[in-house]
């Protein structure tokens, strides 16, 4: 049995006395899609980055695919693939040339040329590095990981600044990366990726993993916590509603004339509603009984307040 | 299209040959530095018009034919706009944009990231060389067929020297700085450091200083190779040895990635 993509073990990254990465502990297997998901500063990209060899861990250990990517560097950096965040060329190089020279680098390269027209990127060519916009830097970026065949890619905020388009361009990347067997860590700190693209999500923050599982366990209700919304006139006085529904049920407007329901969610308690609304004289809209979106989970742990 | 068959990305990893990874990074970094508008200023169009201008006009006391004695020290300066003024901004720049940690993360060894640098380096001041001689032969420039291997030499060395406080300078500061600082000290070193006005040229305690600065040492060591055909005297190798080493064994320490 080989080794894991990524196998991190109480990790800490320690900037001065701050602890970027204070704990961490993740696990990566082979040939499947990781999501390293968090607020800003939540430690993402420095444990990307340790995990790649830029840093070094003050405690615990890092191994990536077997290796030490400090001590064994030279040997791993031949097996990944890296978009940094916020991508990296010359400034004055075109795409074209700097695509050429990550490829360089690599014994069995990809047509250069053929990733570029995957990209969109063909023609920006011999368009210089710092002239491209922020979204055709890091589809460059993106292929300057890709290039090489590597059995693993971190990719770090690989959609950061991309149009809509680039960004579904991206997913089907991943995908087909995942299809033929390439292992991929990503970071984002945009639900749906994680949930459209993941195996396993981990959720970071303050350095450490508050939850993780794939995103269908971390989304999943517990039965009684189940959620009905629906959207009608603000204000109404619920407590009629909720006189009407069965016990355990609890009625809220958190938003604006957006309304929840949450408990035991079934046919019953749906037709209340419904019949409630009648009786009111207004319709409810965007009526739906759903389990939690990623984003429901995320904002419990991490809490609502910004981040820098 | 993004439909992509199955196989497409099936892993094939590996590094690539170390001849040919050298060649792609020092041609692409010797490319980048000649398309460089700025950088062309610097390394070719102001020495061109120091060389012309030196030579016809009488701006500077020199002996006959004067063109004998500013080609060394075009050359002098060449390989110090080069190596140094020039390869320390755009380290500088490059580091802002994250090319060093692009190409630290790929298969490319460490070694080789200075190796092509070094490489591209050394290429650029050959064109540099090349085109500066022809104008300098067209000016009437007869040097001291005894000396060229050695100025070859000391090219070399100076290239190497330069560079490594080139190095040195834009691997640790903020790319703004290092420009500031890259320009302000080429200017001092072209008119003070024994370049314009050799070093015999000044008052003898400035004098002094200046024989043991890199580019006096250049320029004496170049002078002494191409005008009178000898080797260049030992503190000449001393001192660019001396400022090459110590300029890199400090940059190995400071230089960052980003």
């Amino acid at each position: 049995m080989s080794a894991a993509a990524v196998e991190v073990t109480d990790l800490v990254v320690r900037y001065g006395s701050t602890a970027a990465v204070d704990g961490l502990t993740l696990r990566a297997e082979r040939g499947s899609v990781l999501a390293l998901l968090g607020p800003n500063g939540a430690g993402k990209t420095t444990a990307v980055e340790t995990c790649e060899g830029f840093r070094r861990a003050d405690a615990g250990s890092v191994r990536v695919l077997g290796l030490d990517p400090v001590a064994d560097s030279a040997a791993l950096r031949a097996r990944i693939g890296v978009m940094p965040q916020g991508g990296g060329a010359y400034p004055g190089v075109r795409a074209g040339e700097m695509l050429a020279l990550v490829a360089a680098c690599a014994a069995n390269p990809l047509d250069p040329a053929w990733l570029i027209d995957v990209l969109g990127l063909s023609g920006s060519t011999r368009t210089p590095y710092k002239r491209l916009s922020g979204g055709q830097q890091q589809r460059l970026s993106l292929a300057c990981a890709l290039v090489g065949r590597p059995e693993l890619v971190f990719l770090d905020e690989p959609t950061a600044g991309m149009d809509p388009q680039a960004r579904r361009l991206v997913w089907d990347l991943v995908a087909a990366l995942r299809g033929d067997g390439v292992s991929v860590l990503l970071t984002t700190h945009l639900m749906d990726e994680a949930e459209a693209l993941a195996d396993h999500v981990v959720i970071v923050d303050k350095g450490r993993v508050v939850a993780e599982g794939t995103p269908g366990e971390l989304t999943a209700e517990r039965p009684d916590a189940q959620r009905l919304r629906f959207r009608a006139k603000s204000g109404m006085d619920t407590a009629l509603l909720l006189a009407a529904l069965p016990e355990g049920c609890r009625v809220s407007e958190p938003t604006t004339g957006g309304y929840l329901v949450t408990g035991v969610v079934d046919p019953q308690v749906v037709s209340t509603v419904t019949a409630w609304c009648a009786q009111q004289g207004v319709l409810a809209e965007e009526l739906n009984v759903g389990r939690r979106s990623l984003e429901d989970v995320f904002l419990e742990l991490t809490g609502r307040e910004l981040r820098s | 299209m993004t439909a992509f068959p199955p196989g497409t990305f099936s892993p094939a990893p590996g590094r690539a040959g170390v001849g040919h990874m050298l060649a792609v990074h020092a041609r692409t970094e010797a490319r980048l530095t000649l398309r460089n508008g700025e950088q062309v200023l610097l390394t070719l169009l102001i020495p061109l018009a120091l060389l012309v201008g030196l030579s016809l006009l009488d701006i500077i006391a020199m002996p006959d034919p004067r063109v004998d004695q500013v080609t060394p020290r075009v050359f002098a300066l060449a390989v110090m706009s080069s190596a140094f003024t020039g390869q320390a901004i755009a380290l500088g720049f490059d580091r802002r944009y994250g090319v060093l940690k692009r190409l630290a993360a790929t298969a490319l060894p460490r070694w080789l990231l200075v190796a092509g640098r070094v490489a591209a380096a050394l290429a650029v001041v050959a064109v540099q060389v090349v085109v500066l001689g022809l104008v300098a032969f067209a000016l009437g420039w007869s040097p001291s067929a005894g000396g060229l291997l050695w100025a070859v030499a000391l090219v070399v060395l100076g290239t190497l020297t330069f560079g490594a406080l080139g190095v040195l300078l834009g691997g640790a500061l903020k790319a703004e700085v290092v420009l500031a600082l890259a320009n302000v000290i080429w200017f001092v070193l072209l008119l003070a450091g024994g370049i314009v006005l050799r070093a015999d040229a000044l008052p003898s305690g400035m004098a002094a200083v200046v024989r043991v600065l890199p580019s006096g040492a250049l320029t004496e060591g170049l002078s002494q190779a191409l005008i009178d055909g000898s080797a260049p005297a030992w503190w000449v190798w001393v001192s660019l040895l001396a400022w090459g080493g110590l300029g890199a064994f400090a940059a190995t320490r400071t230089t960052k990635l980003t």
